[in-house]
C-alpha cells in the first residue's frame, strides 16, 4: 500500500475543500476565470490573473460586441449569450475594448 | 455667421436649415428657403404641392433586421411598416436614404430580407453603413450590395435637386475609448468633394453614427466628426443627418442643422437616462410611437430644409 504524507494529505485535502467552497460548480478549473458584459460594461474591468489562466467573456447584452486587443487577440461578433475564451500564456497587460462599442474597455494583467 | 445677410430679420434665408420635428415615424425633409413650412405626411395631402417645385426625400435608419429580443421581437415587421406609411404618403419622395443598421448582425438573410421589404418602396435608396452591418467575418456582405462606386470604406457624394449630399462611413477602425471615426483618408476625400461647390448649394451630410458629440460617455459622437464639419464652412445651407440612437435629437448652430432620426426597430434611451444605451423595452402599445421615418423637404430659391419625423403610429 502507498504511503501517505499525513501532512501532505491534510493540505491537499485543505485546497481542495477551499477550492471546493470558493469557485462556483460551473467552473471546470480553479484558474479560469470569467468576464461578463453587461449594459455595454466589462465586468470586472480589470482582471489580474497568472499566465497560463482561460478567461471566459460573456455578452448577456440584447446588442452585439466584441473584444479585441490589438495584435492580440479579437473574438468573432458574440451575439447575446455567446462566448469568447482566450488563454493568457504570456505575463503582461492586455488592454482590450469593443470594437462596435468602443467607449467599452478593460484590462488583463497577467503576472 | 458671416455676415451676408439680406433678410430683415437676421436670419439669412440662405443660411438657415429649418427643422421641423413632429413626434413620429420618419423623418420628411423638406428643403425651402425663407418660410418654415408644416408637411405633414399622412394627413395633409396638399402640402406636397405647396412645396412644389422642390424635392422631398425620406431618410430610414436603424432597421436591425433579424433583431428579436423583448424590445421588438419583429424588427422585419415593423419596418415593413415604416414601409407602408412610405407607400401611403400622398407626394411620393425622389429617394430615399438608409443611415445604417440595416441587418442587426451583417447576415446574409438579413441583408437580403431588409432589401426584400425595402425595394417595396420603388425607390432609389442611398445607404450608409451601421457597425452593425460591417460584422460578417469577410466584411464583405454590405459592400457587395450597396458598394458600387463607393470609394474607401463606402463613402461617395451624388446631387439631386440642387442639393450636394454626401454619404460617409464612421463605423470603421474605431479606436478604443473613442468614438466614431472618419479618418484621414475620408476627409481628404471629403475636402476634395467639395472643392470647388458655389457655397450657395445646399450640403446635406448622412452618416451613421453623429457627427456632432451627443454623448461621448456611451459613444454617441464622431472623433474627428469636428474636421469633416471644417470642411462644409461657409456652406449657406448645411445639414447633417444621423441615426444610431434610436431618437429624434436635433441641434441648429450657425448654418447647420444636426439631426437624428428614429429607428424602425426599437427605441434607445435618451443619453444617461439608463444603465446603457441598449434597446429600451417599452410597453407594446407604445412601441410603435418611439419608431419611425422622417421626411426632408427642399425648396427651390429657398435654403431651408425642413425635417419632419412622423412615428409609425401616434
Amino acid at each position: 500500500m502507498k504511503t501517505l504524507n499525513r501532512r501532505d494529505f491534510g493540505v491537499d485535502f485543505g485546497l481542495a475543500l477551499a477550492a471546493a467552497i470558493l469557485l462556483p460548480a460551473t467552473k471546470a478549473r480553479a484558474d479560469d476565470m470569467e468576464i461578463h458584459i453587461d449594459n455595454f460594461v466589462f465586468q470586472p474591468a480589470e482582471l489580474k490573473i497568472k499566465a497560463g489562466t482561460t478567461v471566459t467573456w460573456t455578452n448577456r447584452d440584447d446588442i452585439p460586441h466584441t473584444i479585441v486587443s490589438a495584435g492580440k487577440f479579437r473574438s468573432k461578433t458574440l451575439d447575446t449569450d455567446d462566448k469568447f475564451s482566450f488563454t493568457f500564456t504570456n505575463a503582461g497587460d492586455y488592454k482590450y475594448f469593443c470594437s462596435l462599442h468602443p467607449h467599452m474597455t478593460g484590462m488583463i494583467k497577467v503576472e | 455667421m458671416s455676415g451676408q445677410d439680406h433678410g430683415g430679420d437676421g436670419v439669412s434665408r440662405r443660411k438657415v436649415l429649418e427643422c421641423m420635428t413632429w413626434a413620429g415615424t420618419g423623418v420628411l425633409w423638406t428643403v425651402t428657403g425663407g418660410v418654415p413650412r408644416s408637411l405633414g405626411i399622412i394627413d395633409s395631402a396638399d402640402a406636397a404641392t405647396a412645396a412644389a417645385p422642390g424635392m422631398s426625400f425620406l431618410q430610414i435608419s436603424d432597421s436591425h433586421v433579424g433583431f428579436d429580443k423583448p424590445a421588438n421581437p419583429n424588427a422585419l415587421g415593423t419596418l415593413e411598416e415604416a414601409v407602408n406609411k412610405i407607400n401611403a404618403m400622398p407626394a411620393k419622395p425622389s429617394f430615399m436614404i438608409h443611415t445604417g443598421d440595416i441587418t442587426h448582425l451583417s447576415k446574409a438573410a438579413e441583408f437580403d430580407n431588409a432589401e426584400r421589404i425595402i425595394s417595396q418602396t420603388k425607390l432609389d435608396v442611398h445607404y450608409v453603413p451601421g457597425e452593425h452591418d460591417f460584422i460578417d467575418e469577410e466584411v464583405k456582405l454590405y459592400r457587395e450590395r450597396y458598394g458600387r462606386g463607393t470609394k474607401g470604406h463606402g463613402w461617395y457624394s451624388f446631387d439631386a435637386g440642387g442639393v450636394h449630399f454626401v454619404g460617409l462611413v464612421n463605423v470603421v477602425d474605431l479606436k478604443a475609448g473613442g468614438l466614431g471615426n472618419l479618418g484621414a483618408e475620408q476627409l481628404a476625400w471629403l475636402e476634395d468633394d467639395l472643392r470647388g461647390k458655389s457655397k450657395s448649394t445646399p450640403i446635406v451630410l448622412f452618416a451613421h453614427i453623429p457627427l456632432w458629440t451627443v454623448y461621448p460617455e456611451w459613444g454617441w459622437g464622431t472623433e474627428d466628426g469636428g474636421r469633416a464639419l471644417e470642411h462644409v464652412k461657409g456652406f449657406g445651407s448645411v445639414t447633417v443627418l444621423n441615426g444610431h440612437i434610436h431618437q429624434v435629437m436635433q441641434k441648429v448652430e450657425g448654418n447647420v442643422t444636426f439631426h437624428t432620426a428614429r429607428s424602425t426597430a426599437f427605441p434607445q434611451p435618451a443619453p444617461g437616462a439608463a444603465p446603457s444605451p441598449g434597446p429600451m423595452k417599452v410597453e407594446d402599445a407604445r412601441l410603435r410611437s418611439m419608431l419611425g421615418v422622417a421626411s426632408i423637404n427642399f425648396k427651390q430659391n429657398e435654403q431651408r430644409l425642413a425635417i419632419i419625423d412622423t412615428p409609425l403610429q401616434g
